[in-house]
């Protein structure tokens, strides 16, 4: 709406053009709108996509085998769609992440905020968010080079037979060689790819990020909780565990959660350690191959657009993509459910 | 909420008892508090070891291959003569191109969903999608982008080239800088724009003067970390399909090209040893990349929060 200005306007030398300002605003204001658009045709897209090419998938390869089968096998001649295969090795790598991340994250984040004084809490809240921002690809070369055989020793080491007298030997697992025997525990065999070392360096990549969300969470308790659980005659712990965890409960929860879906959509980590070998179960001493390992596996060869193996992976995506979507909404209902408000 | 040995509830006594009926146990609380807080360092502990670990074992190994020719050499079938040369290039050009692609779309955004909109169901519908967006894996970017940037558009970014790669790692890293275009747009003081309204400048006119000015170190801060995030991306882009052996230089952002981490996923992938230092080498180059723009970022906010 443009505005008369009250003077006569031959008086003054400075004409204020309040048409072409307000086109100005307007057209900006129009662009930045299709800016956000943009955000909302990603979403668009992704969905779009995945959708589409699943359909092409399930023209072919009907649901109920996509669930049932219990191999995985797309790139052979004898073809089936087991997708519960990749589905059990994505489980198994991101649970064994979260024993690792949430332990020790938690803990971090609990030091950081309740314990640690300022100087150092400015010292390592920085560098969490550093460490939170290493590549994936690097916690790969650390997984498969460094862990699995660093494992590996430790494991055969215990697999070590123990000599031991004869007198002993109505004890469980022992075995008779000349001339001695032996103790020798049935302690498995770690390959060099496999589950475990691919899961403990996962969770290692997402510790950060569960400190560093957790500490947050922690550290916006207001002191006046703390006071009142001393006045209480609640010790540090005491308050800790049974006032300050509570009221930032939602915050934590939340940063597990990210964490989960984040364990779940790593790719670079599992596909270099955990290995390209799809079984159905979870073993975490063998290699398995996760739903993302198997999207680059396909990436990596040349497959033409629009084969069967090509629509895969979509349907592939599509069952992660449904994994963390509804991770993430879990995660918007609880923190709206239980988020704790203080003033 | 429990207090142990607090919220023993006494009701339950008999009520001759004349036994004290609260026990502090103050020792073993005392014990107990002991153990947490030591629990606590251990855990922070641990995981910084294991991450010192890290960064030593990837020093260890690759500062022995670690030269200039390493730097300014194509990758080869021999592991003492291969370098890094088309991947430095191949990341350069992509990283240039998501800030150019990233940084208009991302503040323009930031700006509409802090200045320009009320509270529409557009403006709650951008808000809920960014977030969700943040939440989707980084793999399933690289399928849209295979669709969308490859097939698609695929005459005009030329296939599985630099663009597609950049137009991928910028839809990826747009949830990021967005948010921390409108953290920094909200920390502008509100006194800043009602007094370039009380000079009679429209909305649009104190954004471009005084908003935006005031905001941007912080959405350069956040722009920096965005790309630091784009820089170690691996999965989309092998989605998208770039290439691992890459013995030229890319000619143009429609060229075929690798990355970095792509770079390394293909030494470490292979059996020979030799090319496992090879690996760390060219991880200690994508991480000294990486620190470097996080000390910008850090520095930028540094000085940004000594100005306020």
């Amino acid at each position: 709406m443009p505005v008369e200005t009250p003077l006569p306007r031959s008086t003054n030398l400075w004409q204020a053009n309040y048409r072409s300002a307000k086109a100005v605003e307007i057209v900006v204001q129009l662009i930045c709108g299709l800016c956000a658009v943009i955000s909302v045709a990603t979403t668009v897209g992704i969905i779009g996509t995945l959708i589409f090419e699943t359909i092409e998938f399930f023209k072919e390869v009907p649901l109920w085998r996509f669930l049932t089968d219990t191999r995985w096998t797309p790139l052979f001649a004898s073809k089936q769609f087991g997708i519960l295969v990749l589905i059990s090795a994505t489980l198994l790598t991101s649970a064994i992440a979260i024993f690792v991340a949430v332990p020790i994250g938690l803990l971090s984040a609990i030091f950081l905020s309740e314990y640690a004084s300022p100087a150092i809490r400015k010292i390592f809240k920085p560098l969490l968010e550093v460490l939170a921002g290493i590549p994936s690809v690097v916690f790969g070369y650390f997984a498969l080079l460094t862990v699995t055989p660093f494992l590996q020793k430790m494991f055969d080491l215990v697999r070590t037979p123990i000599e031991i007298p004869a007198g002993l030997s109505f004890l469980p697992f022992t075995h008779y060689y000349e001339p001695d025997y032996f103790l020798e525990l049935p302690f498995p065999y770690l390959e060099g790819f496999n589950a475990l070392s691919a899961g403990l360096v996962l969770g290692i990549s997402i510790t950060p990020l569960v400190a560093s969300l957790s500490e947050d969470a922690l550290y916006s308790v207001p002191q006046s909780l703390r006071d009142g659980a001393y006045a209480l005659g609640a010790t540090k712990r005491e308050a800790i565990t049974a006032v300050v965890m509570p009221a930032a409960l939602s915050g934590i929860v939340a940063s597990v959660i990210l964490a989960i879906s984040r364990a779940v959509g790593e790719t670079m980590i599992v596909t270099l350690a955990a290995g390209q070998n799809p079984t159905l179960g979870f073993n975490p001493f063998v290699p398995v191959m996760t739903m993302t390992a198997y999207i680059v596996q396909v990436s990596l060869g040349d497959t033409a657009v629009g084969t069967l193996s090509y629509k895969t992976i979509f349907a592939v995506g599509m069952t992660l993509f449904l994994m963390t979507l509804t991770l993430n909404l879990f995660s918007f209902w609880f923190v709206r459910r239980f988020r704790e408000r203080y003033e | 909420m429990t207090l142990e040995g607090v919220t023993n509830s006494p009701q339950n006594l008999p009520e001759a008892s004349h036994e004290p009926q609260f026990r502090p146990n103050l020792q073993s609380r005392y014990r107990w508090e002991i153990c947490f807080k030591v629990a606590t360092i251990a855990a922070l502990t641990i995981a910084i070891v294991v991450l010192a670990w890290l960064m030593l074992d990837v020093l260890i190994n690759g500062l022995g291959s670690l030269n200039w020719n390493f730097l300014t050499s194509f990758p080869s079938r021999k592991p003492e003569e291969a370098g890094i040369l088309a991947a430095l290039a191949g990341t350069g050009w992509v990283m240039l191109l998501v800030a150019i692609f990233s940084f208009p779309i991302g503040v323009g955004a930031g700006l509409y969903l802090e200045e320009f909109s009320d509270d529409t169901w557009f403006a709650r519908l951008v808000e809920i999608n960014i977030s969700n967006l943040a939440g989707v894996p980084a793999i399933i970017y690289g399928l849209l982008g295979l669709t969308a940037f490859v097939l698609i558009a695929g005459d005009w970014t030329g296939g599985r080239s630099i663009l597609t790669g950049a137009l991928t790692l910028t839809l990826l890293t747009l949830p990021i800088i967005i948010v921390a275009a409108r953290e920094a747009l909200r920390a502008v003081p509100n006194s800043i724009r009602q007094a370039g309204y009380a000079l009679g400048g429209n909305r649009w006119q104190i954004i471009w003067s005084h908003t935006l000015p005031a905001a941007f170190p912080g959405i350069l801060t956040g722009m920096i970390l965005a790309l630091s995030r784009a820089i170690g991306e691996t999965a989309p882009l092998i989605v998208i399909g770039a290439l691992t052996f890459v013995p030229f230089l890319p000619e143009g952002p429609r060229a075929p090209f690798t990355v970095l981490p792509i770079q390394i996923y293909n030494w470490v992938s292979r059996p020979q040893k030799e090319f496992h230092d090879v690996a760390a080498a060219g991880i200690i180059v994508l991480l000294v990349v990486l620190l470097m723009m996080n000390s910008v970022a850090i520095l930028l906010r540094n000085r940004f929060q000594q100005v306020r």
